[in-house]
């Protein structure tokens, strides 16, 4: 198979694939997570709660009083590479065309200057990160297999994407197919992987915050 | 002229000018991206050199690639071409027909067996014996691999006998294969487009005849100094593509104001070849150029890498998974929910009140 069908397959075949568990698993593991339930709390809430749930989405992005001097490279690298991957993903002209394809949807991208920069930026935060959980002896002997995978399949598509937008390495049609490839894995392994807090997130900070305030507790 | 005239007695017979034939050979020595110097050392080889017998031979083609030869404007340094080499045979050139067209190949190859180029054009079909195309009653295949064994180098123009080309796409009825599929023990070099832009065919002779080898290729057979970057590499609207400026569709602004075609499909990204430097109709411009995007037609399998009009980035088939994920996706969702359910139940049902009794023990 030579480069142009390598990369022929991953866009048509490929995708399908991967797109097709992406969404299986993804609504299998949304559905299983959100009917699972909870008992019915009834004690008399120490706190109106109404608001605790929408200010712990937003005060869980914040770092607690004094976290953020304890475990700054967490903090900084963290912000630096989940805002960069946002831009990258979602503001490059290219990745739009695909969100268009499959969802209709459009909206305007940013230069490619500004892109590579913050993919720079991006890839430099997540080693920062990788070398940090390596070095902090509490967070090495936290991590599993798991964390690592979910840690390389992020980075391998930001890494590739560069590169084959950089034309470095390989030609650019089979590092863009590697690119492909390795966003097909990401999409294969999300629903499955931590990396499902994608789309957790903000319901599960919204429901700790709701339980939190039933009980009294801040948010 | 005979084949024992050299280039350069041949150039003069014609009232052609040394001044003329410098100008050639420093071009040349540009688009190979050669030393500046070496414009002299082609204009001294190819004035001594005497005339290579060459024999085109014509497949699966569309006559494009002699077109894209012979239709270039005039003078050019394309036709400065056919004083460089003494073409013996091609079907549509040549005025001899029927027998005494295959006897003048044969001839050929008898005089110069072992020394004459072999050009194809087209691909060659090998399903069923190769019945799907013939020539003077004999199979391409056969004919392909009688020439190839006297020759002394050969060269695929355009990419149905550099890679297959459209009779190579599926659903390949005819068992379409390349040059290269099939000789395996000769220098090959492969010219591909659709057609092939006119000054690299003449760029590589040139080489041949000055350095008697061929230029340096790629992993695909193509000389390096024509196929080294890709269209997006050269092309004019590059800084378009960096600003994030693109024409959505063929008639807006963004088209109006010359912006990339990305969007529109341009396979420039993915395409090596010199288009956006030699460009076509003498200079005067090239595909992207004329507000089309590029369709990627000097890659193997161009015609099955999806639609031309799909961005690289998006699906280039149907996702046909969608629908069917979806609803496999809710069926196993509700299945374990069901599961996790029951299971919850049973706990709950085989759930014992623990006792002042039971803590004692």
């Amino acid at each position: 198979m030579n480069e142009v069908l390598l990369l022929t397959w991953v866009r048509s075949t490929g995708l399908s694939i991967a797109t097709g568990i992406f969404v299986l698993g993804t609504l299998w593991r949304l559905i299983e997570i959100y009917t699972l339930g909870r008992k019915p709390d009834l004690s008399v809430p120490r706190h109106r709660a109404a608001a605790s749930g929408l200010h712990t989405l937003f005060r869980r992005s914040l770092p607690a009083p004094g976290m953020f001097i304890r475990a700054s490279a967490s903090y900084l690298a963290g912000y630096v590479f989940h805002t960069g991957l946002f831009i990258v993903v979602l503001l490059f002209a290219p990745h739009i065309m695909l969100m268009q394809s499959l969802t209709a949807l459009s909206w305007q991208g940013l230069p490619s200057q500004f892109i590579d920069a913050t993919a720079v930026l991006t890839l430099a935060a997540m080693l920062l990160v990788l070398v940090d959980r390596i070095n902090n002896p509490v967070k090495r002997f936290l991590s599993t297999f798991e964390d690592y995978a979910a840690w390389a399949l992020t980075f391998l598509p930001l890494l590739t994407g560069y590169l084959a937008s950089r034309h470095l390495l390989l030609s650019y049609t089979t590092m863009l197919a590697l690119h492909i490839s390795s966003v097909e894995l990401l999409l294969i392994f999300l629903p499955f992987t931590k990396l499902m807090h994608a789309f957790t997130l903000w319901i599960s900070r919204w429901y700790n915050g709701d339980i939190n305030g039933h009980k009294g507790v801040p948010s | 002229m005979t084949a024992h005239e050299s280039l350069g007695e041949r150039l003069i017979q014609q009232g052609i000018s040394r001044r003329a034939f410098l100008k050639f050979c420093t071009a040349m020595a540009s688009m190979m991206a050669l030393p500046p110097g070496s414009a002299m050392a082609i204009a001294d080889a190819l004035s001594k050199t005497l005339r290579p017998s060459v024999i085109w031979l014509s497949f699966q083609e569309c006559t494009a690639c002699t077109e894209s030869l012979t239709r270039s404007y005039s003078p050019t340094l394309e036709s400065l071409i056919f004083e460089m080499i003494s073409l013996d045979y091609h079907h549509t050139l040549q005025a001899a027909a029927g027998f005494s067209a295959e006897k003048s190949r044969e001839d050929a190859m008898h005089n110069a067996y072992g020394k004459y180029l072999l050009v194809v054009d087209g691909a060659i079909p090998i399903k069923d014996g190769g019945i799907y195309s013939t020539i003077a009653g004999r199979t391409n295949l056969d004919l392909l691999q009688e020439v190839a064994k006297g020759a002394a180098a050969i060269i695929a123009v355009g990419t149905c006998a550099s890679f297959g080309g459209i009779p190579n796409a599926k659903p390949n009825p005819t068992g379409a294969v390349a040059v290269s599929d099939i000789i395996k023990d000769k220098a090959i070099v492969n010219i591909s487009g659709c057609p092939p832009i006119p000054a690299v065919i003449t760029g590589v002779l040139a080489h041949y005849l000055t350095f008697g080898e061929l230029p340096e290729l790629d992993d695909l057979g193509r000389p390096k100094s024509f196929y080294g970057e890709t269209i997006h590499d050269r092309c004019y609207r590059r800084p378009f593509y960096d600003q994030g400026k693109f024409a959505k569709t063929f008639d807006d602004e963004g088209a109006r104001n010359g912006w990339c075609l990305f969007e529109l499909g341009c396979k420039g990204p993915t395409t090596h070849n010199a288009c956006a430097t030699t460009k076509w109709n003498g200079g005067t411009s090239f595909p992207i150029e004329s507000g089309h995007g590029c369709l990627g037609c000097s890659e193997p399998n161009f015609w099955d890498a999806g639609s031309f009009y799909s961005a690289l980035s998006m699906p280039a088939g149907a996702l046909k998974l969608g629908t069917a994920a979806a609803v496999a996706g809710v069926a196993v969702g509700a299945a374990v929910s069901v599961a996790n359910r029951a299971k919850k139940q049973a706990a709950q049902s085989a759930h014992r009140t623990a006792t002042i009794a039971d803590l004692k023990e």
